[in-house]
C-alpha cells in the first residue's frame, strides 16, 4: 500500500502522524519537509532564545524525542513543487515522485516581507536561523530597534529587546496592537504596558518602506513623510499560508487550504496548523489559526480524519487558546472574538495590569482574555468548550 | 504512575489544569500544585494529554 505522506514537520504535521500511529496506522509514513532538519519550537524563538536565556537545542517540539518511535520515513530538505490531488501524486523539488494513499498538508506560513530591495540589519522571524540572525544583531547593541507590526511576534521582540536594554520603537498600521485576535478596547492594553516600558510605541502609522546606505538599513520611511533612524528593524506584519505548490493542484485554496468541519480538503487530503482554513463547528464559522496549542490538536484531528478513510470522520470542535509572554505579563485568551464583540471585565482591572475580560456578542461568550489571571482563562476555556452560553462565563466570576 | 513537574521550566499557562483537573491546578497564587503525584491509572490518558500539551514539556509521567 502507498504510504501516507505527511508535507511539513510542524506541530500539526507531526501530531498527525502522532494521532495516525496511535489510531493503529501500521503502514508507511513519509515525512517530507523543506528544512534540513526538525524545525525547532517556535515560541521561545521570539522570547528565551533571542534573550539568550535558553540555548538554541533546548527549543524542541514536544514530539521531537518521539520521531524515531513514530516510525517515520523522513526526507529532510525535500520541498514538494506540485501535488495532484485526484491521483494523491506528489512531485519533490528534486525530481523524485511518489504516490501517496492520504497526504496531510502541514506547510505552515512564512513571514510577509516589506517591498523592496534586501537590506542588512531587517529581519522576520519565524525559525531558529531568523532568531539567531537578529540575535546577533542585537548583540552588537544598536542605537534603536525598530520593530514594523505590533501582532503577536513583533510585541514579544518589542519587549524581549526591551528587557535587554535596547531602545525600542514599535509601529503599528492599526489603532492598537494584536488587532487580528484582540478586540480594540484589549490591544490599547497591549499598547500602554509597552509604553509602560519605555518602547516608543505608534499607532495607526503606515510604514512607506526602509532606506538603506551601503547595503545596510539606515530608517524606516513613514507614509506621513517623516523617518525614524533604525539599526535593526523586525518585521512582523503576518504571515502567508504555504500554499505554492498546491496551486493547480485541485486542493481547494482561499484563506490557506479550505477545509470542511473534519479538516478534509479533498478526498484523501487533509491539513492542519497555520496552512488549514476548517468550519470550525464548536463556533459556526470558518477559521484558521496560528496558534501553538491549535496546531498540535488541528493535527491530531486531521490524523484521525485520514483514518476515518470513506467514513463521514468526525467533526473538529476547538476553543482556540494562546498565551503570549512580554515583560512579567503573560496574556492567555480562550476563544475567538471579533472587534464588534463587547467587552466585559470581570476580574480586576486594566489598569492594575492584571484582569480577565470576557467577550460578548448576544447571549454567547466568543472568548476570554486573562492577563497574569492563568486560572480563570482555564476554567473559561473549559466551560467554553462545553458550550459558548454567556451565563455560565459570568457565573464564574462572581 | 507518577508525576513530575519541573517547576523551573513551569510558567503556570495551566494547559495541564484543563485537561487534567484532578491532578492539576494553578491557584489565586499563579502557581501550579500537583494535587495527586501518583495518581490512578484510570487518568493516565488525560496526565499523558497534559504532559503532551504543556507549551513547555515541564510535566514528565514516569511509570
Amino acid at each position: 500500500m502507498d504510504p501516507v505522506v505527511v508535507v511539513g514537520a510542524s506541530l500539526a504535521g507531526l501530531s498527525a502522524i502522532d494521532a495516525l500511529r496511535a489510531g493503529g496506522h501500521d503502514g508507511d509514513v513519509v515525512l517530507l519537509e523543506s528544512a534540513p532538519s526538525l524545525p525547532s519550537d517556535r515560541p521561545p524563538l521570539s522570547k528565551q532564545v533571542l534573550a539568550g536565556s535558553m540555548e538554541p537545542e533546548a527549543a524542541r517540539q514536544p514530539l521531537a524525542a518521539r520521531l524515531d518511535e513514530l516510525d517515520v520515513e523522513v526526507r529532510w530538505g525535500t520541498r514538494v513543487d506540485s501535488f495532484d490531488a485526484a491521483s494523491l501524486q506528489l512531485r519533490c523539488a528534486t525530481g523524485t515522485e511518489l504516490r501517496a494513499s492520504g497526504v496531510v498538508v502541514a506547510t505552515g506560513a512564512a513571514p510577509r516581507a516589506l517591498p523592496g530591495p534586501t537590506l542588512a540589519g531587517v529581519h522576520v522571524l519565524r525559525t531558529m536561523d531568523d532568531c539567531l540572525a537578529l540575535r546577533a544583531d542585537l548583540d552588537r547593541g544598536p542605537d534603536r530597534v525598530v520593530v514594523v507590526g505590533a501582532g503577536f511576534i513583533g510585541a514579544e521582540v518589542a519587549a524581549t529587546c526591551r528587557e535587554l536594554g535596547l531602545e525600542v520603537t514599535l509601529l503599528e498600521g492599526a489603532p492598537a496592537p494584536m488587532v487580528r485576535v484582540l478586540p480594540v478596547q484589549v490591544g490599547s492594553f497591549v499598547a500602554d504596558l509597552h509604553r509602560a516600558h519605555g518602547v516608543d510605541v505608534r499607532l495607526g502609522v503606515g510604514v512607506e518602506g526602509l532606506d538603506g546606505a551601503d547595503g545596510r538599513v539606515r530608517a524606516v520611511r513613514l507614509a506621513d513623510g517623516t523617518s525614524i533612524p533604525a539599526e535593526v528593524v523586525v518585521v512582523g506584519i503576518g504571515v502567508v499560508p504555504g500554499t505554492g505548490w498546491l496551486e493547480g493542484s485541485g486542493v481547494p485554496l482561499g484563506n490557506g487550504v479550505t477545509c470542511d468541519e473534519t479538516c478534509l480538503a479533498a478526498p484523501g487530503v487533509v491539513a492542519a496548523g497555520d496552512v488549514a482554513e476548517w468550519f470550525n463547528p464548536h463556533f459556526g464559522e470558518r477559521m484558521r489559526v496560528e496558534q501553538w496549542e491549535h496546531a498540535i490538536e488541528h493535527g491530531a484531528a486531521a490524523g484521525r480524519r485520514l483514518l476515518a478513510g470513506d467514513g463521514p470522520g468526525a467533526p473538529f470542535g476547538s476553543v482556540p487558546w494562546f498565551w503570549s509572554d512580554q515583560y512579567d505579563r503573560k496574556l492567555q485568551m480562550a476563544g475567538r472574538p471579533s472587534a464588534a464583540d463587547e467587552v466585559h471585565v470581570l476580574e480586576g482591572s486594566l489598569e492594575e495590569h492584571r484582569f480577565a475580560v470576557a467577550f460578548r456578542r448576544g447571549d454567547r461568550c466568543t472568548g476570554v482574555l486573562g492577563v497574569n489571571r492563568p486560572r480563570h482563562v482555564v476554567q473559561a476555556r473549559m466551560r467554553l468548550a462545553e458550550s459558548l452560553d454567556w451565563a455560565p462565563i459570568e457565573e464564574l466570576f462572581t | 504512575m507518577k508525576v513530575v513537574v519541573n517547576f523551573d521550566l513551569c510558567e503556570s499557562n495551566a494547559v495541564c489544569m484543563g485537561i487534567a483537573p484532578e491532578v492539576f491546578e494553578v491557584r489565586d497564587d499563579d502557581f501550579l500544585y500537583v494535587l495527586q503525584e501518583e495518581p490512578p491509572e484510570e487518568l493516565r490518558e488525560q496526565v499523558t494529554e497534559a504532559a503532551r500539551r504543556c507549551p513547555k514539556q515541564a510535566i514528565t509521567v514516569e511509570d
